[in-house]
């Protein structure tokens, strides 16, 4: 599965919907299927997606988060993994892009490419619902399902180590901060 | 019981309601105890436990961004364990963090683990350019928040204020 069409699965929904992203690949991707003033794109600040995430699904419980977190990334904060599951916030989901990859700087591998199960350590940490997709229609599933809940679910989705030829966009960090605080003030 | 000042951290505690705080992210330390117990007992307020302090830049960014204001609790080995979070998330998106250091390690300090962060501590705030101040001393407390509040919503920016033994510490010496 390429993460661009699993973006796109489920651009339809993301389109009024709170969403936070991490950097590099995924925000590149996501905003070269249209950017929006409610998707807000985590760059550089590895692991924090899921915790503003957080911060936000807490803050705001009435409206759904959808956070796009890479494996890497969640790698860097499985310490974050064990509060999402803690507090419980049953208005966010959490979408692990996991290619098993540092794509965004080079490719390396990550400790994915080697046995680690970021579903299986996410259901260890406590959260109560998670999934892994390796096909489009899992993930579409998955993700239905996970909405249809109302609940905390990490989706780990299995995607391949591709990715856009570049990463910066000609959205700048502050304009797309500052639109989607007022986007988060009107709602 | 505890030296740790109960009357204090009310005193800290009931400043931070006055600003509007309705989050609080924590990581406890000894002087930190009846600041999260209040914090806990509080309908009023969402306490955030953390598993390392890091994830509260990211929590309080969210919150900011949706319009709840908060603050962070923590020990200085939990402002050296955040500093990336601070830069990369922060610094980067001008976001306004108010954050409530306990100073350990400086004099007075009896446990010898606490010293290396305390030595580095008020250096490392400059060097990442944060403004800081005391709370050491009641008269000030409710204050010092205040105004450190205000300036971090006016820059968009992390704020610090250290607190300080004889504040927090009721024993002599
Ligand atoms: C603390 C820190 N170390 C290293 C980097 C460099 N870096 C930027 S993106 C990235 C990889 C992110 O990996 P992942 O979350 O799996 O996303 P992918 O790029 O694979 O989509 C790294 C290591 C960084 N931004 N911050
Ligand atoms: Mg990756």
């Amino acid at each position: 599965m390429k993460r661009l069409d699993a973006l796109r699965a489920i651009y339809s929904f993301l389109e009024d919907r709170v969403v936070v992203t991490i950097m590099g690949a995924v925000a590149a991707e996501l905003q070269s299927i249209g950017h929006r003033a409610n998707f807000f794109y985590l760059q550089h600040a590895m692991g924090l997606a899921s915790s503003m995430g957080l911060g936000i699904a807490l803050t705001r419980p009435d409206r759904q988060v959808i956070v796009l977190d890479g494996d890497g990334s969640v790698l860097m904060n499985l310490g974050g993994l064990t509060t999402l599951a803690r507090y419980r916030p049953r208005n966010l989901v959490h979408v692990v892009f996991d290619n098993e990859s540092l794509l965004s700087v080079g490719g390396f591998p990550t400790a994915t490419s080697t046995g680690t199960d970021l579903a299986a350590i996410a259901a260890a940490a406590g959260v109560r619902r998670t999934a892994t997709a390796r096909t489009l229609d899992e993930f579409r599933g998955a993700f239905d399902e996970a909405i249809a809940a109302r609940d905390l679910t990490t989706i780990v989705a299995k995607v391949d180590a591709v990715g856009p030829s570049k990463y910066v966009t000609e959205l700048s960090l502050l304009e797309n901060r500052f639109a989607f605080q007022r986007y988060l003030a009107i709602i | 019981m505890s030296p740790v000042s109960t009357i204090h951290s009310r005193l800290i505690y009931d400043a931070l309601k006055a600003c509007h705080i309705r989050l609080l992210s924590a990581l406890p330390e000894t002087w930190l105890v009846h600041l999260v117990r209040m914090a806990d007992e509080d309908p009023e307020m969402t306490l955030v436990r953390l598993a390392k302090e890091e994830e509260g830049v990211g929590i309080s960014a969210g919150a900011h961004l949706a319009g709840v204001k908060s603050a962070m609790l923590m020990q200085n080995h939990g402002f050296l364990a955040s500093i990336n979070g601070i830069v990369s998330c922060a610094q980067l998106y001008r976001i306004p963090l108010l954050m409530l250091v306990s100073y350990r390690g400086e004099f007075g300090e009896r446990d010898p683990w606490q010293t290396e962060g305390g030595a580095v501590t008020e250096d490392l705030l400059r060097a990442l350019r944060i403004p800081f101040s005391y709370l050491d001393h009641p008269d000030h407390v409710a204050r010092r928040i205040a105004k450190a509040q205000t300036l971090a919503l006016a820059a968009n920016k992390p704020v610090a204020l250290l607190l300080c033994r004889d504040l927090m510490w009721e024993e002599g010496g």
